[in-house]
């Protein structure tokens, strides 16, 4: 007998009679929650390592969505005759602080400061000076520079500010995980529950073509793809899809083989449910276990994966703030140990961080431990 | 407390409580047992105290969650430490104090001098090893033969213990084995050391009834013939009744009776054990409506599962889980399918409400119900429902009560408001005797046997006249099944409904059916009016059953399988 056996409650001791209308429903996050939620993420918070990660690497992700106003190479207020003009969400011409060109003001330019600074005007600067393609041309030794009062942790050899370029290249690994995550998830979870559920030969015939989808070399397919098509955030995205989908297509499957003999399937189907419905309602928050499950490692490994192609020259297009990148100089630049050094770290806490809060959400959907 | 003064004063206690002898096997004293669970502490065993004599059989009687087993478990201190935690009380085997003590004694004590076996064959077994590794394991561990000794001493065991040509089994592995020989070799490995005492896990909880009467035929000859002691542990007082020479009624984690097993029968003292033995399926009193129209007739139903092979798949034989299966049940009537596991009954029940494919033809009040589709079936759905044996997988986690019994409203009748719904919903849980007010409370929160309550709320809402009862009360305790029996013939009297109860227990059965059909290897052995099949069975196969239902006593015949 095991110990859930023991707490049971017997027979006759019924539930206390409790008020007639529906409880307040349990909420998180102002949404409400059925107890088996409730228990998952209390079994989430038992984790405190996982959980103090998940919070970190939430904080983290949301500074780096405001980069715009951390790091960039406008102020964020400028006040000019009086009037109040914010530079990052709207574009001014030089002409418009009495300069000669037509283009929009460089405001790190010394004559535009000049100018605003002589009409009695003044500029809110964000905290970084520099946006991630910056170029600091007022600097006194040959890029990278060293970290300095100016560029925290140095420039890299284009004389660009590391600081900002780690923000923003921060900014779209996380978003580019998160989307990959979702798309993939999204077609793992229709494709594998469509398998495990209708089975017969449309399951026989699909597996035999994900086995073979799958032992495509897919690295040297996405580099010969990447010298094909112009790299950019989608098309890039569109490559790893094509063959990233088939990751979660088999746990799903499994689940929905398992689901469609329990015995609430069976009752549903016997009430007359639709299969669209006993699949959405009743096997899918099974299957979702396993698929909330492996997001955050899923997650990690599409950030590997892209900085490696940045690395190798096949990832984001040039210029754009890239981690890989940034390793990538740090490899040529052994005299610049700032530039390995911060894009080494970064990735590893952001790694680092995204195991430990996908432990956790692993100890959450764990059976063992949320059964009370 | 010193072992040497707790030995001694095994003297005056209370008349109430019998005395443990200087030279009791097992001496177990004030015992308590809790766990630690997340953020409280749950008492499961509360200050119990009992002991074992050399050679007599103990039995621990009490329901799921009445904390027998883990008394038991607390012997060989088996249980989850540290999780599981004593509180109080000594555990006493030969004069040695259990409780604390290092891990080479326990070692030496279990398997050796006391041990156990399970209720469950096959996942106490390990799947990858044979026959001879498994109970050769103890015999190396503690008796350190070499491999010819331990060879000759499993053939020994295996005989011993009623297996057929043990030098073929040695090399078989456990899922070769059927059931009950899977629970024959548990035995053989219990039995290598000779123990003094084999303490029994609900022994039988998990196999047929047939197979049930031949290993307690098989425990008692062993018991008789190696002279060791038996402890029991069971919710089943038939069994009890048999083995046991003394009993403990256990009830929330204390005894509330003790006694010889005669005596407790005979006159039970404590209104708990009263209504354990009054707790027994009774025999029906309901007589159904003559005359009534066929509703439901099958002609020549067959589900043969094909057995594929080879490169292409090809079909090359068939398991033939319903083979030809003819009744007609009126309405307002109850058929009783019996049958061992594997007999194709549960199959048959799937098949007939469509969620099986088969041949043959079922007629539904003389519509014929095969090659109809999805939409055409759908109507009918509603007419004929279903209930499933397992409590806890046939609610779904994340539903809440409500919402699993509306389910079947919200199909077929999508145009009732909600407020509609949830008054039907109210209404039909009170018939099943739930509290309406708990309805928005999830399935973890009730017991099994308010689980089967919903289970059959979720099948009556939709107002059936059949429904289909695939072993409703099989995993329940018998005080609870009587309960659900009671509220079935009673949802049968009120609403005229028509069953096809589905059960291997022939006591069950006959409580609820007029009707009887008797399954072996997917054919109908036997069907008739339930009295005179179960009273005067025509086959063998009946009547072997019958026996071992009714009198726990396994047929010689050879017409049940082992």
């Amino acid at each position: 007998m095991s110990d859930r056996t023991a707490v049971v409650p017997s027979e006759e001791r019924r539930a206390p009679p409790a008020v007639a209308a529906p409880p307040p429903p349990d909420r998180f996050l102002g949404i409400s929650i059925t107890p088996l939620t409730r228990r998952r993420i209390n079994a989430f918070k038992r984790n405190r390592r996982g959980y103090w990660s998940a919070w970190v690497f939430a904080a983290l992700f949301l500074i780096s969505l405001f980069a715009e106003f951390l790091a960039n190479d406008k102020p964020l207020i400028v006040s000019y005759n009086d009037e109040l003009l914010f530079p990052i969400l709207k574009t001014y011409p030089e002409t418009h602080f009495g300069g000669f060109f037509e283009t929009a003001a460089e405001f790190r330019d010394p004559y535009v400061q000049e100018l605003i600074e002589d009409a009695g005007g003044w500029m809110l600067w964000p905290l970084i000076r520099f946006s991630f393609n910056t170029i600091n041309y007022q600097m006194t030794v040959p890029a990278p520079a060293p970290p300095s009062g100016e560029n925290w942790i140095g420039t890299d050899d284009q004389a660009r500010d590391v600081a900002a370029r780690t923000l923003y290249g921060f900014r779209i690994s996380v978003l580019f995980g998160f989307v990959f995550v979702i798309l993939t998830s999204i077609i793992g979870v229709i494709v594998g529950a469509s398998q495990g559920y209708f089975g017969g030969w449309y399951d026989l015939l699909f597996q035999r073509f994900m086995e073979i989808w799958g032992s495509v070399p897919t690295l040297y397919l996405i580099i010969i793809l990447a010298s094909v098509i112009t790299p950019s955030f989608w098309s890039l995205m569109f490559i790893m899809l094509l063959f990233g989908w088939m990751g979660l297509v088999d746990l799903v499957r499994a689940e929905f083989l398992r689901g469609r003999n329990i015995e609430y399937v069976s009752a549903a189907r016997a009430l007359g449910v639709s299969d669209a419905k006993i699949m959405f309602r009743h096997i899918l928050p099974n299957a979702m276990v396993a698929t909330i499950t492996f997001m955050p490692f899923i997650l990690a490994g599409s950030v590997t994966l892209l900085t490696g192609l940045d690395f190798l020259g096949f990832g984001l297009p040039a210029g754009s703030p890239s981690l890989g990148e940034m390793l990538n100089q740090g490899k040529a630049n052994l005299q610049a140990p700032w530039l390995g050094l911060t894009a080494f770290f970064t990735l590893g806490t952001m790694l680092v961080l995204l195991v430990f809060a996908g432990e956790a959400v692993r100890d959450a959907f764990d059976p063992r431990k949320t059964q009370s | 407390m010193t072992l040497a003064a707790e030995a001694g004063a095994a003297g005056p206690k209370p008349p109430a409580h019998p005395q443990a002898s200087a030279e009791a096997l097992v001496d177990v004293r004030d015992l308590s047992v809790s766990f630690r669970m997340t953020g409280n502490i749950v008492e499961a065993v509360r200050g119990v105290s009992f002991h074992i004599e050399p050679g007599e059989t103990v039995a621990l009687v009490g329901e799921s969650g009445s904390g027998k087993s883990v008394s038991a478990l607390s012997i060989l201190q088996l249980l989850p430490y540290p999780k599981a935690f004593h509180r109080t009380g000594s555990v006493r085997v030969r004069g040695k104090e259990m409780i604390g003590a290092s891990e080479s004694l326990l070692r030496s004590i279990r398997g050796n001098k006391i041990s156990m076996i399970f209720q469950e064959p096959m996942t106490s077994l390990n799947p990858l090893h044979t026959v001879q590794r498994q109970v050769a394991e103890t015999l190396f561990l503690h008796r350190k033969m070499n491999r010819e000794q331990a060879r000759a001493r499993v053939l020994e065991l295996l005989s011993m213990v009623g297996i057929k040509e043990p030098e073929k089994r040695l090399d078989s592995f456990p899922h070769q084995l059927s059931g009950g020989q899977r629970q024959r070799v548990m035995i053989a490995m219990a039995l290598a050391n000779e123990p003094e005492l084999l303490i029994a896990d609900e022994p039988t909880t998990a196999v047929d009834v047939t197979i049930q009467a031949q290993i307690l035929d098989l425990l008692q000859d062993l018991q008789r013939r190696l002279g060791m002691a038996m402890l029991i542990i069971t919710h089943e007082l038939g069994i009890v009744r048999k083995l046991a020479d003394r009993i403990y009624v256990m009830h929330e984690g204390k005894f509330v009776e003790q006694g010889d097993a005669g005596k407790i029968f005979s006159a039970p003292e404590h209104p708990y054990t009263q209504l354990l033995i009054g707790s027994e399926p009774k025999r029906r009193r309901y007589s159904p409506p003559a005359g009534t129209p066929v509703l439901l007739e099958t002609k020549d139903l067959r589900v043969h599962f094909p057995i594929k092979a080879g490169l292409f798949r090809r079909t090359i034989d068939h398991i033939r889980a319903v083979d030809g299966v003819d009744f007609t049940l009126h309405e307002g009537h109850t058929l009783g399918i019996v049958g061992e596991s594997g007999s194709g009954k549960t199959t048959l029940g799937l098949a007939i409400l469509r969620l099986m494919r088969s041949t043959g033809s079922i007629r539904y009040q003389g519509r014929e119900l095969q090659g109809l589709g999805f939409k055409d079936i759908r109507p009918l759905r509603k007419q004929m429902q279903i209930v499933f044996q397992d409590p806890f997988g046939s609610l779904s986690p994340r539903l809440s009560m409500a919402q699993v019994v509306e389910e079947g409203l919200v199909v077929h009748h999508p145009q009732i408001s909600e407020a509609e719904r949830r008054e039907q919903v109210a209404q039909v849980l009170t018939e099943v005797g739930m509290d309406p007010s708990t309805m928005h409370r999830y399935p973890h929160e009730f017991s099994g046997g308010q689980r089967q309550r919903v289970s059959i709320a979720r099948a009556l809402v939709l107002r059936p006249r059949l429904i289909v009862l695939d072993e409703p009360t099989s995993a329940l305790d018998r005080r609870v099944q009587v309960q659900i029996l009671e509220l079935l013939s009673d949802l049968r009297e009120r609403h005229g409904l028509t069953y096809i109860f589905i059960s291997h227990d022939l006591k069950v059965v006959r409580s609820i059916a007029d009707h009887v059909m008797v399954m072996r290897d997917g054919k109908v052995v036997e069907q008739g009016d339930a009295d005179e099949v179960l009273e005067s069975p025509q086959t063998e196969y009946t009547r072997a059953l019958v026996k071992a239902a009714f009198e726990l006593t396994a047929d010689a015949s050879g017409a049940v399988s082992q």
